[in-house]
C-alpha cells in the first residue's frame, strides 16, 4: 500500500500525550461513585419509607415500590464499593491522565458557560458565543472561519426551529431588540 | 395475509410528497450523524428528537426512523475507511473491511456493507411484518401481572445475559427505575422523591437523561482520544456495485445465518453487538480456509454487518408489539411515542393502523432509498470527516440543548442534560452500562403501575404473578434468567453444558 492512496488525513495537533501521568485511578473513581450512589441510595430510601413503604388494605403504599429500589442499589453499591477497594491493590488502571482531563476540561467548562448564558443571552447568543469560541479558543481556526461558522450554524438552527417548526428557545435581549 | 394488505396501506400513507421529503432529509441527517467522531445511532435520533415534536406523529417516525436507518449506514463508511467503527457493532466489521480499503478494494467492501445491511434489516423487517401483529393480538389477552412478569423479563435477562460486571448492572437498572419514579406518582397521586422542588414535580424526562448521557458525555469521551485520522477515500462505480451483487448469491448460507442470529438475538435486550461478532465467528468456522478471515474477506463484511442490521431492526420489534423497546435507540423511538401522544403496546395496532403500518413500510422504503443513497453519495460523506472537531463539538451540544430544552420548554432540563453528561461520562469509564438504566427510566412507570395494578388486583399476594400458566411460565423464566450465570455454572460443573467455560471468559 502507498502512501499515495491515503487521500483524508485529518491531524489533530493538541492531542493528548500518550505518555501523560495519571491524575487518578480508575478503582478511586469507582469507590466514589459507590459512595455517591450510597448516599444517594439511603436519601430516596429515606425518602420513600417517610411516605410511606409498607402495605394497606388496596396493596402497596407509594413508596413501596421505590423504597425497595433504593435498597437494591445500595446494596449493588455496597457490593461495588467492598469490590472495587478489594481490587485497588492489585490493579492501578488509569482514569483519566493529566492531558486527557485537559481536553475534557476544554469541552466542559464551554459548556457550562454555555449553559448559564443561555439563561441570561438566549440559546441563540450563547451558542454563537459558544461555537465562535470553541473554535477560535480550543480549536485554533482563524477568526473570520469561527465568526462565519457560528454566525450560519447558528442561524440556521433559528429558522429551522423557531422559524419553520415553531420550536420555541430560551431567548434573550437580543432576540426582545429584534422583536422576536 | 391480512399483514400483506394493511402494509399496502401503509405504503399508501407514505407515499406523499412530504413524507418521502422528510425520509431523504431523515436519511442524509442520520448518514451525517453515523459518519461524524463521537456521534452514532442513539445519539443521533435522541438529538434530532426535536426537530418532529411539531409534526403528526407518522411523518415524525418516518423521520427518526429514516435517521436511525442512516446512522446504521453512516457507521459503516467510517470502519471500512478509517478503520474508526462508530458503534461497538461496528468493531467486527472493521476486521475484514479496513484490509480491503487498503488493499484498493474500499469500494467493494463498502457495496458489500450496504447490501448486506440492507438485506440484514429486510429479513427482520419481513419478521416484524408478520410476526408483531400476532404477538399484539396474543398481548392484548395480557393483564397487569402478565405485563409486569414481561418487563421483569426484560429486566432480569439484561442482568443474567449481560457481559458486564453484574452488580454494575444492577446498579445501572435499579438508579433508573428510581429516578423514573420521581416526581407524582399515577397510581395514588403522592408527591415522592421531589424533596419540595418545583422542577422535580415533573419528574425526570427520559429524553433528556439520553441527551445527555449519549450527546454530551459522548464528546467529552471523543475529547479524551486522538482525533487524527488517516483513511482512503472511495468512489463507487456501478460496475463495482454490480459485481459485487452479481456474487451474492455465493454468500446465500452466511447471509441467511447471520440473518437469522441477528433477529434472534435482536429481540432480547442488546443484543446486536453479540449478534455481529457471533456472525463474524460462525462465518469463520464454516468457512474452507478460516484462516484467510481477517485479510480483507468479504464474507467478514457480510457477516457481520447482516447480522448487526437484522438485530438492529429486530429489535423494535418488541417495541411495537409489547412496548418493550430492545435497544438504545427502540428505547428513544419509544419516549418519542409518548411525546407524541401515542401509547406504546398491544393496543397501538389496533387504535392506530396507520401509525404502525405506516412505520413498517417507511422501513421497507427507508432501507431501498437509503442504499441507493448512501451508494451514490459516499464520497461527499466521507469527506465530512475533514470538517475540525473544534467545530463540530459545540455545534453537538448546541444540539443537545435545543432538544433537552425543547421537550418541556425548560431550562431546567439543559442543566439536568449536563448533569447526565457528566453522569454518562464518569459511568462509561467505570464500566457501568448505560443501556438497562436507559431501559429502566423508560419503562420503570409502567412496570410500577403494572406492579400495583396485579397487587390491587390480587388484594396483595404475589401468588398473582403464578396464578396460571402463562404469567406463572414467563415470571419463572425471568428468575431463571437472573440467576443464569449461577445455574450455567452448576450445569457445567456437572457436566451438562458447556456453560463454565462460556461463563469464566
Amino acid at each position: 500500500m502507498s502512501q499515495t492512496e491515503l487521500e483524508i488525513v485529518v491531524d489533530d495537533p493538541t492531542a493528548p500525550e500518550d505518555d501523560s501521568p495519571s491524575v487518578v485511578s480508575s478503582a478511586t473513581i469507582e469507590i466514589v461513585v459507590c459512595l455517591l450512589l450510597l448516599a444517594l441510595a439511603a436519601t430516596l430510601g429515606y425518602d420513600n419509607w417517610r411516605t410511606g413503604a409498607s402495605w394497606d388494605a388496596t396493596g402497596p403504599e407509594p413508596g413501596y415500590f421505590p423504597f425497595y429500589l433504593a435498597i437494591i442499589l445500595g446494596g449493588g453499591s455496597l457490593y461495588g464499593l467492598i469490590a472495587a477497594l478489594l481490587a485497588r491493590r492489585a490493579a492501578r488502571e488509569t482514569f483519566v491522565t493529566r492531558a486527557q482531563a485537559r481536553r475534557v476540561m476544554a469541552v466542559f467548562v464551554p459548556t457550562l458557560l454555555f449553559c448559564a448564558a443561555t439563561q441570561f443571552l438566549g440559546l441563540y447568543v450563547a451558542s454563537f458565543f459558544l461555537i465562535a469560541g470553541f473554535m477560535r479558543l480550543v480549536g485554533k481556526i482563524t477568526l473570520w472561519k469561527s465568526l462565519l461558522t457560528a454566525f450560519v450554524f447558528t442561524a440556521i438552527m433559528f429558522v429551522t426551529f423557531d422559524v419553520a417548526f415553531d420550536v420555541i428557545m430560551p431567548k434573550g435581549p437580543l432576540e426582545a431588540a429584534l422583536g422576536r | 395475509m391480512e399483514a400483506f394488505g394493511l402494509l399496502l396501506h401503509g405504503f399508501a400513507v407514505l407515499l406523499t410528497w412530504k413524507t418521502l421529503v422528510l425520509m431523504m432529509v431523515g436519511l442524509v441527517l442520520g448518514i451525517f450523524v453515523g459518519v461524524l467522531p463521537g456521534l452514532g445511532g442513539p445519539n443521533g435520533v435522541a438529538i434530532l428528537l426535536p426537530l418532529t415534536f411539531t409534526m403528526d406523529p407518522t411523518s415524525a417516525i418516518v423521520m427518526l426512523s429514516c435517521i436511525y436507518w442512516g446512522a446504521l449506514f453512516g457507521g459503516a463508511i467510517t470502519s471500512i475507511l478509517f478503520n474508526i467503527p462508530g458503534e461497538a457493532w461496528s468493531v467486527a466489521t472493521t476486521f475484514d473491511g479496513y484490509p480491503m480499503a487498503q488493499q484498493g478494494r474500499a469500494a467493494e467492501a463498502l457495496t458489500a456493507a450496504f447490501t448486506s445491511s440492507f438485506i440484514g434489516s429486510l429479513v427482520a423487517v419481513l419478521l416484524i411484518t408478520f410476526l408483531a401483529p400476532m404477538i399484539s393480538s396474543f398481548a392484548l389477552k395480557f393483564g397487569p401481572p402478565e405485563f409486569f412478569a414481561v418487563y421483569l423479563l426484560t429486566f432480569c435477562s439484561f442482568v443474567g445475559l449481560g457481559r458486564e460486571a453484574k452488580h454494575k448492572t444492577v446498579i445501572s437498572m435499579s438508579l433508573g427505575l428510581l429516578l423514573a419514579g420521581i416526581g407524582m406518582d399515577t397510581v395514588s397521586g403522592n408527591l415522592r422523591m421531589t424533596f419540595g422542588s418545583p422542577e422535580l414535580l415533573r419528574g425526570i424526562n427520559f429524553l433528556v437523561a439520553v441527551i445527555g448521557l449519549f450527546g454530551i458525555s459522548e464528546i467529552l469521551l471523543t475529547m479524551e482520544e486522538r482525533l487524527a485520522l488517516r483513511g482512503h477515500a472511495a468512489g463507487i462505480s456501478l460496475r463495482v456495485v454490480l459485481g459485487v451483487w452479481k456474487d451474492l448469491p455465493k454468500y446465500w448460507v452466511t447471509l441467511l445465518r447471520s440473518s437469522f442470529i441477528g433477529c434472534w438475538l435482536g429481540i432480547t435486550p442488546g443484543g446486536a453487538i453479540a449478534a455481529s461478532f457471533m456472525g463474524y465467528n460462525l462465518a469463520k468456522r464454516f468457512a474452507k480456509e478460516p484462516e484467510s478471515f481477517g485479510k480483507g474477506r468479504i464474507e467478514g463484511v457480510f457477516a457481520p454487518e447482516t447480522a448487526a442490521h437484522a438485530s438492529g431492526t429486530s429489535a423494535l420489534l418488541p417495541m411495537l408489539a409489547l412496548g418493550i423497546p430492545g435497544s438504545g435507540t427502540a428505547a428513544i423511538l419509544l419516549g418519542g411515542l409518548m411525546v407524541w401522544g401515542l401509547n406504546p403496546g398491544p393496543l397501538l395496532f389496533v387504535e392506530h393502523k396507520d401509525f404502525v403500518w405506516g412505520l413498517i413500510a417507511s422501513m421497507y422504503l427507508g432501507n431501498v432509498v437509503g442504499l441507493v443513497l448512501v451508494l451514490t453519495t459516499v464520497p461527499i460523506f466521507a469527506s465530512i470527516l475533514r470538517v475540525p472537531f473544534a467545530a463540530v463539538a459545540p455545534m453537538i451540544v448546541v444540539s443537545c440543548a435545543i432538544g433537552a430544552y425543547a421537550i418541556q420548554n425548560a431550562m431546567f432540563d439543559i442543566w439536568l442534560m449536563l448533569g447526565f453528561g457528566v453522569v454518562g461520562y464518569v459511568f462509561k469509564k467505570i464500566g457501568i452500562p448505560l443501556a438497562p438504566f436507559t431501559l429502566a427510566l423508560v419503562l420503570g412507570n409502567r412496570a410500577e403501575d403494572a406492579f400495583r395494578l396485579s397487587m390491587i388486583g390480587s388484594g396483595g399476594t404475589l401468588k398473582v404473578f403464578w396464578s396460571n400458566g402463562l404469567v406463572g411460565s414467563i415470571t419463572t423464566l425471568a428468575i431463571v434468567l437472573l440467576f443464569w450465570p449461577v445455574i450455567d455454572g452448576l450445569l457445567g460443573r456437572v457436566g451438562w453444558t458447556q456453560g463454565a467455560r462460556a461463563t469464566s471468559q
